[in-house]
């Protein structure tokens, strides 16, 4: 890695969560972990900040409507890959 | 430092205002730093409070990106630790401990990245520190197989998921653990151990949310408005907070009243809130088409840029929705830095490096069939302008296989090694398409004046190769190309570009869409980590009723397969309501009644 995208004008600000955030975010919305937004693990971000499948990452953005903006992501495994280019079984 | 100041100073760091004030009747705030558990007690504290005020303190400390200083003794006992390693020495030890790391266990766990980029520190170096610092394949298995309970075949599943040594699997959970193990986790944890290591890895690579630099009276007033809030249990958004700071900055408001314009405040923020349901997609969707259909379809000139072409307009729109692998016009943006950005030679330097140079653009390419020779004449002027030397050009020749190069004076001959008249052509052909300088895929390089600074525009887009360059400005240069944000950036970058692109290509063409609308399609389109186009290859394709889809795109196909197959329609979402007949699940329709019959009175009670 040649330059710390972490610092790039377009890449907000994250934050790994402890155990206990999770469980206090996921009780104040009501939702499990797999409701929330994703990111893959292989994503730079994901890598710059040494995250793996099943952390969740708290994203600080700067917002031109709100100043600031909090979003949370999942991160997610790569799974089969795209899904999209598995062959759907054509006609007989 | 004043009591006042120092209670505001904990409030900020999170202290809740009863603590703080109680500490702040005792300690000033490097003190409190400083303390002892039984001397923050003694201030007032029960043992939980006190070694939460110190954890809170600890935390925020390490989060501002500066580790605990440890006395001069401990420093160098770490910076002795590192030394330890082989490859590091006193000076790169030092290096390490300057940029944050105080211990071995930090660096165990933080990602290579990390460590690399410490000043003084390269990927070599920080390749070493890892090796030396993680067991070899025989050595982590042979340790996985010492555990109770974990037999060859489990040793392999633990090392395929990824556990490398005992400290992956004291920082992993149980449940992680019985992923991968099964019920064998429960040993493991109870051989192993916890270790919670959420601060150490969120701790170096992380840069802190830049603070926003407020004069002392400014922060002063956020803090207590936030403190009203906090005390009736309401959010405001930080640019409303900073509304009413612009209206009350300067004037002296009682508590009370601070209180109660809190309170209005909130009263017509929640009011101007959308209701839980409303139907922000379709709402979403029709700002967006509306003004749509006023867009030209035509491509014009980059306005400002003679020269670059930039697809505009609805053509653009939809290569933006569409989420395509690369635009028609791939464009870059690129910032420089330092000395570069204001001086114009040095400028058109890097200009010059990126911009692709063929041989023919400065060389004339002739065949002799008489010596089966292949003549290369470069243009003298071109080669002076585009910075090239005779020499280089010479020096990409040699890549070209099975061939003699020779020069003569300022021209090249180049004979092929089996002197047949195909050989001949084929070395014709290869060397008039020879790189000479530039990096793939940029056309064209412009330099421009924009404010005080000069920037460069390039007709293509290589970015990954852009960003590696060095004079380059790496924290501001954008492509237009979503993909390549994404794949070097990540995906809140990809969704910020993509918002950026669709805002500014519908306001080229003057029309004003709420960025609400973008920013919910952008958040739809990145929802899931990668960037998926909204079409039948994306999220109206991904929908999991039959109807939907069948009404979306080719009807028939969806029909036949979900019949053949079986599949039942659930009828939870909007168009497959529609055409069944019945009221949709969002706004009025995503309520029911209900009776609760043992509350209802019986006829004459």
């Amino acid at each position: 890695m040649h330059f710390n995208i972490l610092k790039h004008e377009l890449v907000p600000y994250f934050k790994v969560l402890s155990r206990e955030e999770v469980e206090k975010l996921l009780s104040v919305y009501g939702i499990s972990k797999g409701d929330l937004p994703k990111m893959v693990v292989t994503d730079p971000v994901s890598r710059a900040i040494g995250t793996r499948e099943g952390d969740v990452v708290k994203i600080v953005r700067r917002s031109r409507t709100a100043g600031e903006s909090v979003a949370y992501r999942l991160i997610v495994g790569t799974g089969m890959g795209d899904i999209r280019t598995l062959e759907s079984d054509e006609e007989d | 430092m004043a009591k006042k100041d120092t209670m505001r100073a904990l409030v900020r760091r999170g202290i809740d205002e009863e603590t703080a004030d109680k500490l702040a009747g005792h300690f000033t705030l490097s003190a409190l730093k400083k303390a002892s558990l039984e001397e923050v007690q003694r201030a007032g504290l029960s043992e939980d409070q006190a070694s939460a005020v110190l954890h809170t303190l600890g935390r925020k400390i390490a989060a501002g990106q500066a580790a605990p200083e440890k006395s001069v003794d401990e420093r160098q006992a770490v910076i002795n630790e590192f030394t330890r390693i082989k490859g590091i020495g006193p000076s790169k030890a030092e290096a390490l401990y300057e940029a944050g790391f105080r211990s071995l266990l930090e660096l165990q766990l933080q990602p290579i990245e990390a460590i690399a980029e410490v000043k003084g520190i390269g990927r070599k170096y920080a390749a070493i520190i890892k090796n030396h610092l993680t067991p070899s394949r025989e050595e982590a298995m042979k340790k996985f197989a010492t555990i109770k309970g974990i037999g060859p075949s489990r040793t392999q599943k633990l090392w395929d998921a990824g556990y490398r040594s005992t400290l992956d699997l004291k920082v992993a959970t149980e449940e992680e653990l019985e992923e991968v193990v099964g019920s064998a986790a429960t040993q493991i944890k109870e051989e192993v151990g916890d270790l919670d290591a959420r601060d150490i890895l969120a701790k170096v690579d992380t840069i802190p949310p830049p603070e926003i630099k407020e004069s002392e009276e400014r922060a002063a007033l956020r803090q207590a408005i936030q403190a009203v809030l906090a005390k009736q249990d309401e959010y405001l958004p930080r640019s409303v907070v900073t509304q009413i700071i612009e209206k009350i900055a300067g004037k002296d408001i009682p508590q009370k009243k601070l209180t109660e314009l809190v309170t209005r405040v909130v009263e017509e923020y929640n009011q101007a809130l959308m209701d839980p349901l409303e139907a922000c997609g379709i709402v979403g969707a029709q700002s967006i088409g509306e003004p749509g259909t006023q867009m030209t379809m035509r491509t014009f000139h980059y306005a400002g840029v003679a020269e670059i072409n930039v697809t505009l307009g609805l053509p653009r729109l939809i290569e933006i929705v569409d989420a395509r692998k690369s635009p028609s016009t791939p464009m870059m943006t690129v910032y420089l830095e330092g000395g570069y950005k204001v001086n114009r030679d040095m400028a058109k330097q890097i200009a010059n490096k990126i911009e692709i140079t063929r041989l023919i653009n400065v060389a004339e390419v002739t065949t002799d069939l008489g010596t089966m020779t292949v003549i290369v004449t470069p243009h003298l002027k071109a080669l002076e302008r585009r910075d090239i030397t005779i020499e280089d050009i010479e020096k990409k020749l040699k890549t070209v296989r099975r061939a003699k190069i020779k020069r003569v004076n300022d021209v090249i001959e180049v004979k092929p090694t089996e002197e047949v008249y195909k050989e001949l052509q084929r070395i014709n052909e290869e060397i008039k398409s020879i790189k000479i300088k530039g990096i793939n895929g940029i056309k064209r390089a412009i330099i421009r004046k924009e404010k005080d600074e000069y920037v460069i525009f390039t007709e293509g887009s290589n970015f990954e190769e852009i960003l590696a360059l060095d004079g380059v400005d790496k924290t501001r240069t954008t492509t237009n190309d979503i993909y390549a944000t994404y794949n070097v950036l990540g995906i809140e970058a990809a969704r910020n570009a993509i918002i950026h692109e669709a805002y500014s290509t519908l306001q080229e063409q003057g029309l004003n869409v709420d960025i609400r609308h973008i920013m919910l399609v952008a958040d739809t389109m990145t929802a899931d980590g990668t960037v998926r186009p909204i079409g039948r290859q994306g999220i109206s394709g991904e929908k999991s009723s039959v109807i939907a889809r069948a009404a979306f795109e080719i009807t028939v196909n969806h029909l036949l397969k979900a019949a053949k197959k079986g599949e039942v329609d659930q009828l939870r979402g909007v168009a497959e309501n529609i055409i069944v007949g019945q009221p949709i699940k969002l706004g009025t329709g995503s309520v029911e009644l209900s009776v609760d019959v043992s509350k209802m009175r019986k006829k004459g009670e």
